[in-house]
C-alpha cells in the first residue's frame, strides 16, 4: 500500500539528487565538528583531533552512496555503468562495429523471416473463428484431395451432420468490356451462403440471401474491394449498377471488403452464385468444386473426416459408375490455405536462427577475447573497491549496449528485408499468398525481436562474467597468468569456434541443396524444348463461337495470322499449357481388356494439330493429327509415353481403341500415335498418363496458344494480342509470356527459387562470419602465444615449424567443425527432404564442396595470422616481456 | 582506535535494533544525527558506538518510512544542522519493534538460561 507514496519520495530524491548530497555533506561536516569539538574537549591537540574525528567518521564518499542506496534507485549506478560501457565501446570502435553489425545481420534475418511466419502461420485467417472452418474436398486415387462434383456436393450437404454450414466455390472468368478493349478477368462461382460460413459481410450492398445459387435466379454479381477501386473508380453508387460479364448483364449487388482475402481464388473479382449449372456440375462424374464448412460445436476435423468419409461410401454403393474409389478429405482451412507454403518458411526461419546463433556465438567469442585483454583492468578496477555485483553489472550493461544496438539496427534491416522480400513475390503469385501482404512489425515480432535480444544479452553478459568466476580477480594484477588464462581462452574460445564452423557448414550445405534441387528443376525433362516458346491464353466469347464450326474457323484464323507474324515459324493451340499442373483428367476405358469399374485417370488435353510440331515434342510412334481431322471424321488421339507403359505393356498402342467408362459408342475414339512425356503437371510433378484430343474435333473457349518463334521470344509477345484482335477485337487475350518465363515464374519454381536464394544468403554470410570468427580465434591465440613462440624460435625452430604449428591448430578446429557441421547437416537435410527435388539428403558432391569451400576459406583465415606468428623477431617477442 | 571504549560493532547488533534505539532516543524530542549518536553511547553506558556508516543510511531509511521528519534549525551555538523529530507513525512503530524485541531477549534469555 505504500509503495506508491515511497515510489514517488526515492523519484523525489532522484530529481532533487544535488541538494540531497549538500544536505547529507554539510549534516556529515557538522558531525564530524561536534566529534572534533568533543575530542578537544578531552585534551586531544587541535590537529590531531581533527585528522582522529576525520578518519573515525570513515570515507564520506562511501557513506553518502550508502545513504542514497536506501532512498535512491540505482539509477544512478547504471548510468555510470552505461557512459562507462559506452566510452569502453567507442575506445574499440573496430570491436564495437563488428559486433554490432553482426547481431543486426542475424536478428535483422530473423526478425524479417519471423514476420512472414507470423504473417502466415501464426495470425489468424481473417474470418470468423477460422479453427473451426474446414476445407471438403473428394478424394481419387491419383489425389489425396480432389474436385468435388456438384451432385456429390448436394447430397454432402444434405446428408452430413458435422457442419453446420457447408458451402462449396469454383474458379471462373469472364470476358468484360474496358476501355482498352475486352480483358479476361478471374471470377469464382460459389453457393448462396459462401460469404456467411466465413463470416466475411459486404463493405456496401447485400450478401447473397438464400436460395440466390438456385436456378432461375436473376444475374447477381459481388465485386471485390481492388475491383471496386480500379474498375469502378470507387464510386459509392455502384451497388445496382449493372456490368456485362461475357455479354450477360449483371447487377452488382455487393461490394466485398478491403480486408476480404481468398487465397485458393486469390485473383478472383467477380463473385456470383452458381444459379445456372454448368454441363459439368449436371453431371455426377464430373468434378470441378471444393466446398468450405464450420464444424459443429464440438466436431472436430478427424471426426468431420470419418462422417464424410461414410456419406462417401454411401453415395459409392449407391451411384457405383460415378463414385467407385471416390472418398473425401477433411482437414482445416488454414491447413489447406497455408499448408504449401508452411515448410519453406520453415526451413527459412531455421536458416535464420542458424544464421544469428553464430552471429551470437561471434560475438562472445569477441567479448571472451576482450574480457581476456581486459583482465588487468578488471583486477585494478576490483583492488580499488569495485564490488564483485558492480563488476559483473558492468559487463551487463556492455552487453544490454551492444544488443540494444544490434537489435535495434536489425530492426531496421527486418523492416527493410521485409519490404523487399514482398517487392520481390510477383503480383500474380501474391494472389495465392494474399496473407502476406499483411506482413509487418506488429507486437508479436516486437515481442520476438525482444525474446532474442534478451537471450543475446543473457549470453553476452554470461561469458566474461563465467570467464571472471574461473579464475581469481588478483591473478589479474601480476600479468604472469597469461599462461594458464592462454589455456583457458583455447579451451573455450575454441569450442566456440568449432560450433560456428558446424552451424556454417550445416547452412552451406542446406543452401546447396536447396540450390542444386531447384537447377535439377528448372532442367528437368520437358519432353519439349522451352526456349523460343511464346505464350498468352486466349479466350473466345461464347456468344461469337459458341457452335463447332465457327469456334474452328476462328482458331483456324487466328493460328493462320499468328504463324505469318515476323519471327514467328508455327503457332498452335492447347486448352492448357504444359507445366500448369496435371488435372483436368478424364476416366478412360480400354476397349479389348478386361474392366472392373476402376477409374483409369489420365490428363486430357485438347491440342491443334501443330502443336508437337511447335512445342517439338518428339512423335515415338503413329502420327501427329492432321489439321482437317474434325467433328466430321473418326475420333482420334495421341497418348503419351508413360500412358503407353502404363495401359500398353509391351503392345503397340497405334491403332487401338478407348471410351469412356461404359465404352459408349460416340466416346470411342483410335490411338493415332505416341509422343514423348510432355511434362504438363508442376516442376516437381511425375508425368501422368495423358491424351491428346484434336480442338478442333472437342472444341473449347479457354485456350493457350503456343508460338515457336526464330527470334527472340519477347519480341513477338506484344504482336500477339494485336494480330487476335484484328480479327475480332472481342477476343480476350492475356497472360502474353514467354515459356521459360512461365515455368520460372511457376508456383514450385517460385518457391523454391526464394528458398533457395535467401538459405544461400544465410549462407554466405554464416561462411564470412565463420571465417572471421576462425581468424579472430587463431590471431588471438597466436598473440597470446607470441613469447612461446619467440622461445622456439631462439632455440631454433624454423619459421616453417611454426607455421606448421598454427595451422596445424587451425586446421584441428576446422576439421572438427566441418566433420561435425557434416553429420549434423546431414541430419538438418534429412528434415528438409519434402523441399529436396531430384537429389538425396546427403548428396555426396554438395556435402564435399561445402567441406572443400570452408576448408579453403579456413585455411586463407589461419595463414595470416600465422605468417605474422612465423615472422615474430624472437629477441622482440622476449623483451616484451 | 584512540579511546578504550567497550565497542560494540554495528554488525554485533542484532539486525533492526538500531532502527528502534533510533525512534526510542527520538521519544525525549528532536535531536540532530550527532545529538542521537552520543544519546545512545551515554545511554549505553559507552558501550554501544553508533558509527556513522550506519546512522547516516538509516536515518534515510527511517524518513522513507515516514517514521521520522526531518528540519534544518539553529542548535544553541547557532549552528544549522538537521534535527530529527518522531512522527505518530514512527511512535506506533517504536511500540512493535519494542513488543518484538521483549519477546526476542525473553526467547534468547530461556535458551541461555535451559543451557
Amino acid at each position: 500500500m505504500e509503495m506508491i507514496p515511497r515510489f514517488f519520495k526515492r523519484f523525489g530524491t532522484l530529481l532533487r539528487r544535488n541538494r540531497f548530497n549538500s544536505e547529507l555533506d554539510e549534516e556529515m561536516a557538522f558531525h564530524r565538528e561536534q566529534k572534533e569539538k568533543e575530542l578537544r574537549e578531552f585534551g586531544v591537540a587541535p590537529e590531531a583531533a581533527h585528522r582522529a574525528a576525520v578518519r573515525e567518521f570513515g570515507n564520506t564518499t562511501r557513506l553518502k552512496e550508502q545513504s542514497y542506496e536506501v532512498v535512491g534507485f540505482r539509477f544512478e549506478t547504471v548510468w555510470q555503468d552505461l557512459h562507462f560501457a559506452i566510452r569502453q565501446l567507442r575506445r574499440s570502435p573496430g570491436f564495437t562495429l563488428t559486433a554490432i553489425v553482426m547481431l543486426a545481420l542475424g536478428i535483422g534475418a530473423s526478425v524479417a523471416i519471423f514476420a512472414f511466419v507470423d504473417t502466415a502461420l501464426i495470425k489468424p485467417l481473417p474470418y470468423k473463428d477460422p479453427t473451426t472452418l474446414a476445407d471438403v474436398a473428394e478424394s481419387g486415387k491419383a489425389f489425396r484431395r480432389s474436385n468435388l462434383s456438384y451432385q456429390d456436393f448436394a447430397d454432402w450437404k444434405k446428408m452430413n451432420k458435422v457442419f453446420s454450414a457447408l458451402e462449396a466455390y469454383t474458379g471462373t472468368g469472364s470476358l468484360i468490356d474496358t476501355p482498352s478493349g475486352v480483358e479476361p478477368v478471374p471470377g469464382a462461382r460459389v453457393t448462396a451462403g459462401f460469404f456467411r460460413v466465413l463470416g466475411v459481410t459486404p463493405a456496401l450492398g447485400r450478401d447473397f440471401y438464400d436460395g440466390e445459387d438456385k436456378p432461375g435466379a436473376a444475374d447477381t454479381v459481388m465485386i471485390t474491394y481492388q475491383s471496386w477501386q480500379s474498375r469502378f473508380g470507387g464510386r459509392p453508387d455502384v451497388v445496382g449498377q449493372t456490368v456485362k460479364l461475357d455479354g450477360t448483364p449483371n447487377t452488382i449487388i455487393a461490394v466485398l471488403p478491403a480486408t476480404f482475402q481468398f487465397a485458393p481464388r486469390g485473383n478472383a473479382e467477380f463473385w456470383k452464385t452458381m444459379h445456372e449449372l454448368n454441363n459439368c456440375e449436371k453431371r455426377r462424374s464430373c468434378h470441378n468444386l471444393f466446398a468450405v464448412g464450420r464444424l459443429k460445436d464440438g466436431v472436430t476435423v478427424a471426426m468431420a473426416r470419418t462422417e464424410m468419409l461414410s456419406i462417401a461410401k454411401l453415395l459409392e454403393n449407391q451411384y457405383p459408375d460415378s463414385n467407385r474409389g471416390q472418398g473425401a478429405t477433411v482437414q482445416p482451412l488454414y491447413e489447406q490455405i497455408v499448408g504449401n507454403i508452411r515448410p519453406i518458411l520453415l526451413v527459412l526461419l531455421g536458416g535464420a536462427a542458424l544464421l544469428l546463433a553464430i552471429a551470437c556465438v561471434n560475438v562472445s567469442s569477441l567479448l571472451l577475447v576482450r574480457s581476456e585483454s581486459r583482465r588487468r583492468e578488471i583486477a585494478v578496477r576490483g583492488a580499488l573497491g569495485a564490488s564483485p555485483s558492480r563488476l559483473t553489472r558492468q559487463f551487463i550493461t556492455e552487453a544490454l549496449v551492444l544488443v540494444l544496438s544490434g537489435g535495434l539496427l536489425g530492426l531496421s534491416f527486418a523492416y527493410c528485408g521485409m519490404h523487399v522480400l514482398l517487392k520481390l513475390i510477383s503480383k500474380d503469385a501474391m494472389a495465392y499468398v494474399p496473407y502476406l501482404a499483411g506482413v509487418n512489425l506488429n507486437a508479436r515480432v516486437l515481442t520476438f525481436t525482444g525474446g532474442i535480444c534478451m537471450l543475446a544479452a543473457v549470453l553476452f553478459a554470461m561469458t566474461p562474467v563465467l570467464r571472471l568466476s574461473l579464475t581469481a580477480l588478483r591473478d589479474g594484477l601480476n600479468d604472469g597468468g597469461r599462461g594458464a588464462a592462454g589455456v583457458l581462452w583455447r579451451r573455450i574460445g575454441a569450442n566456440l569456434v568449432v560450433v560456428e564452423l558446424a552451424i556454417a557448414v550445416v547452412l552451406l550445405v542446406g543452401a546447396g541443396l536447396l540450390g542444386k534441387s531447384f537447377y535439377k528443376m528448372l532442367h528437368v525433362d520437358f519432353g519439349f524444348q522451352p526456349d523460343h516458346l511464346a505464350t498468352a491464353q486466349v479466350v473466345l466469347p461464347e456468344t461469337s463461337y459458341a457452335k463447332g464450326p465457327q469456334a474452328v474457323a476462328v482458331t483456324r484464323r487466328i493460328l493462320g495470322d499468328v504463324a505469318a507474324l515476323p519471327g514467328v515459324k508455327s503457332a498452335s493451340f492447347a486448352n492448357q499449357l504444359p507445366v500448369s499442373g496435371n488435372g483436368n483428367t478424364d476416366w478412360i476405358r480400354i476397349v479389348g481388356k478386361p474392366y472392373n469399374g476402376e477409374h483409369n485417370e489420365v490428363n486430357g488435353r485438347e491440342v491443334s494439330a501443330d502443336y508437337f510440331k511447335t512445342l517439338q515434342a518428339k512423335l515415338i510412334a503413329g502420327r501427329f493429327f492432321a489439321e482437317d481431322e474434325d467433328a466430321s471424321k473418326p475420333l482420334v488421339i495421341v497418348i503419351n509415353k508413360v500412358f503407353a507403359k502404363q495401359y500398353f505393356p509391351g503392345e503397340d498402342p497405334v491403332g487401338r481403341k478407348i471410351g469412356d467408362t461404359s465404352l459408349t459408342p460416340t466416346s470411342l475414339r483410335e490411338i493415332v500415335g505416341v509422343v514423348d512425356d510432355v511434362k504438363e503437371g508442376g516442376l516437381d510433378e511425375a508425368v501422368w498418363p495423358a491424351e491428346y484430343r484434336p480442338l478442333n474435333q472437342n472444341n473449347d473457349s479457354y485456350l493457350g496458344l503456343v508460338v515457336r518463334t526464330t527470334q527472340d521470344e519477347k519480341l513477338v509477345l506484344p504482336a500477339l494480342g494485336t494480330a487476335i484482335h484484328k480479327i475480332d477485337p472481342g477476343i480476350g487475350v492475356v497472360g502474353e509470356a514467354t515459356m521459360i518465363g512461365r515455368i520460372n515464374e511457376s508456383q514450385t519454381a517460385y518457391l523454391h527459387r526464394s528458398a533457395a536464394w535467401l538459405v544461400g544468403g544465410f549462407a554466405v554470410l554464416a561462411l564470412l562470419l565463420g571465417v572471421v570468427g576462425l581468424y579472430g580465434v587463431v590471431a588471438y591465440s597466436v598473440s597470446q602465444r607470441t613469447r612461446e613462440i619467440g622461445v622456439r624460435m631462439a632455440l631454433g625452430a624454423q619459421q616453417s615449424s611454426v607455421y606448421r604449428m598454427i595451422l596445424k591448430e587451425a586446421g584441428w578446429l576446422t576439421g572438427i567443425g566441418i566433420g561435425a557441421g557434416l553429420i549434423c547437416a546431414v541430419a538438418v537435410a534429412a528434415l528438409m527432404r519434402g523441399l529436396l527435388f531430384g537429389i538425396r539428403s546427403w548428396d555426396v558432391p554438395t556435402l564435399g564442396l561445402v567441406a572443400v569451400v570452408l576448408g579453403a576459406a579456413s585455411l586463407l583465415a589461419s595463414y595470416f595470422p600465422a605468417r605474422r606468428a612465423a615472422s615474430v623477431n624472437p629477441v622482440e617477442a622476449l623483451r616484451a616481456e | 582506535m584512540i579511546y578504550g571504549y567497550n565497542m560494540v560493532k554495528k554488525s554485533d547488533l542484532m539486525p533492526g535494533t538500531l532502527d528502534m534505539m533510533i525512534l526510542k532516543t527520538l521519544t525525549r524530542g528532536p535531536l540532530h544525527g550527532y545529538g542521537i549518536a552520543s544519546s545512545i553511547k551515554r545511554a549505553s553506558d559507552e558501550v554501544l558506538t553508533v558509527e556513522e556508516g550506519s546512522l547516516y543510511p538509516a536515518l534515510q531509511r527511517l524518513l522513507l518510512q515516514n517514521w521520522v521528519k526531518a528540519e534544518w534549525k539553529a542548535t544553541e551555538t547557532n549552528r544549522r544542522a538537521r534535527f530529527y523529530t518522531l512522527t505518530v507513525a514512527g511512535r506506533k512503530q517504536l511500540g512493535v519493534e519494542r513488543s518484538q524485541f521483549e519477546l526476542m531477549i525473553t526467547a534468547i534469555g530461556r535458551v541461555m538460561q535451559d543451557a
